[in-house]
């Protein structure tokens, strides 16, 4: 998605917190009264949205960490569906 | 829920865990992720909906802090992860910031269900520090009159100024206000003050009848016009407002004809620890005749979670009789709510009776019929047959068994 723009600096929203659950081998975003069992490529997304790095950063560190390149679409669009879900926030 | 673009796996996330949506086996069920404390029934409301057992007062002495603590660490070794701290009013416990100290060190996401009654500015410094995450503060209505007789207390400015102090100390502002016919004609009024507060979340939850809630059932149901003025006002007020404010609306069920996913079945998620200790597969469990709920002081909960009657009574679909038995739709449902079941039919392995395929479900569309005519009799000035009851230690104390009050 187009309208992100690369030098946005996603993060958790405040309130929800992201953490690794040995017990469901997976990252959960947790949030008043509710969870969400995230799948391996939202948690390897949201694990670093830090609010420090950009789109772009996170891009180029998961291009390098999985061996893959082109992945700014998909990403992208994954940040936008959480904004939209209201799991992250852009900071400044 | 929708996925994104593929190409390397990139899926969106893939289960969410919101009370009805949760992952079921009856062979092996899942952790017990949502864990709820009600760490005393001590309150200092009397409200009339409160869903805790009429005969709370007869019940064995509260836990002591170890004890909690002890039901903490074995709950998070088998992958509890949401953490509520209820009862009664948590603040009543001196021991309440230990308690969330040792929750937070445990990785838990903790969250203090509370009337903000015995909250200072002081306590809410030090459960910060100790790492709650965040504060749910409950208000009976928009108006100081309304709240303060529904609660037979005068708290409204006291709410107010808890729920300021929630946000000056950063927690996400989450409201609840628990509907009824008395109060949900304030539905816009509510939510103007929940923005006027700052809330993130509101959770506007149509009482559920159980407890204090079922003896006062005929005063509280509200008629199904108000529920629709309701519903549209809550439609109309969140155009406005945008993704501002999560507001959930929490349907009164005895208006639906198919069931709620009560609990996401029992024994699948939800694992409660009453006062005295008792292990609770839903809220209002106590009530269920012939179930033998475990004490976490005799048991832990690997054992009572796993291995215990009372949590695998309702796993799997053995225990259903018809119409559930052989419905389609019993993997969605799970049969509805248990204690409705009972409450309503006698038979707890019955259809809950809010579904239109249970032969029982004329008590649920006759009480909604009996609750619009008493409504529109009150309103034409007409004498209410029975009193309300609130919520009270003295009454509590009086609940005998097999009393039509007797709730457990």
């Amino acid at each position: 998605m187009s309208d992100i723009p690369q030098t946005a600096k996603p993060a958790i929203v405040l309130g929800m917190r992201l953490q690794w659950e040995p017990a469901q081998e997976a990252h959960v975003l947790l949030y008043p009264e509710g969870m969400v069992k995230l799948n391996s490529s939202a948690g390897a997304i949201l694990s670093r949205c830090d609010g420090v790095r950009t789109l772009a950063d996170i891009v180029t560190d998961l291009e390098r960490s999985y061996s893959a390149t082109g992945l700014m679409g998909d990403v992208s669009a994954f940040v936008a569906l959480a904004l939209d879900k209201h799991w992250l926030e852009l900071r400044e | 829920m929708s996925r994104t673009p593929v190409g390397h796996g990139l899926a969106a996330p893939n289960a969410t865990v919101r009370a009805s949506q949760a992952p079921r086996s009856a062979s092996a069920p899942g952790p017990p992720l949502w864990l709820l404390l009600e760490l005393t029934y001590r309150c200092p409301l009397h409200c009339v909906f409160c869903y805790n057992p009429t005969d709370f007062a007869n019940t064995g002495p509260e836990l002591g802090t170890k004890d909690w603590i002890r039901v903490l660490r074995e709950a998070r070794a088998l992958g509890a992860v949401q953490l509520g701290l209820s009862g009664g009013e948590p603040l009543v416990r001196e021991d309440l910031e230990p308690i969330v100290a040792q929750a937070h060190t445990l990785g838990f996401y903790i969250n203090l269900i509370t009337s903000g009654i015995g909250m200072t500015e002081a306590r809410m410094r030090s459960l910060k520090a100790a790492g709650l995450d965040h504060i749910q503060l409950s208000f009976q209505d928009s108006t100081r009159e309304l709240n303060d007789f529904l609660s037979s207390t005068r708290t409204f400015e006291l709410k107010s100024k808890v729920a300021g102090l929630i946000r000056q100390h950063g927690f996400p502002m989450v409201l609840n206000v628990v509907l009824h016919r008395l109060n949900i004609d304030h539905v816009g009024e509510i939510l103007e003050m929940a923005e006027r507060m700052g809330a993130q979340y509101v959770e506007l939850a149509n009482t559920q009848y159980y407890g204090w809630a079922w003896l006062n059932r005929q005063h509280l149901l509200p008629s199904r016009a108000q529920l629709e003025r309701a519903e549209e006002t809550t439609r109309r007020f969140r155009e406005r407002v945008g993704g501002r404010m999560q507001i959930y609306f929490v349907v009164p069920d005895y208006f639906e004809t198919r069931p709620k996913a009560c609990m996401s079945g029992l024994g699948s998620v939800f694992l409660g620890v009453a006062p005295d200790g008792t292990a609770l597969p839903c809220h209002a469990a106590r009530m269920l005749p012939g179930l033998q709920l475990p004490n976490v002081r005799e048991s832990d909960i690997r054992s009572i979670w796993y291995d215990s009657p009372a949590f695998n009574r309702f796993r799997g679909e053995a225990w259903m009789k018809e119409p559930c038995r052989s419905c389609p739709e019993r993997a969605r449902d799970f049969g509805g709510c248990r204690c409705q079941a009972y409450l309503l039919t006698g038979d707890a392995d019955n259809a809950d009776p809010v579904c239109d395929l249970s032969p029982h479900h004329h008590l649920v569309t006759e009480a909604v019929a009996r609750a619009e005519q008493a409504g529109s009799a009150a309103a034409a000035g007409g004498v209410r047959e029975q009193a309300l009851v609130f919520r009270d230690h003295r009454i509590s104390i009086a609940v005998e068994p097999g009393d039509p009050a007797r709730c457990r």
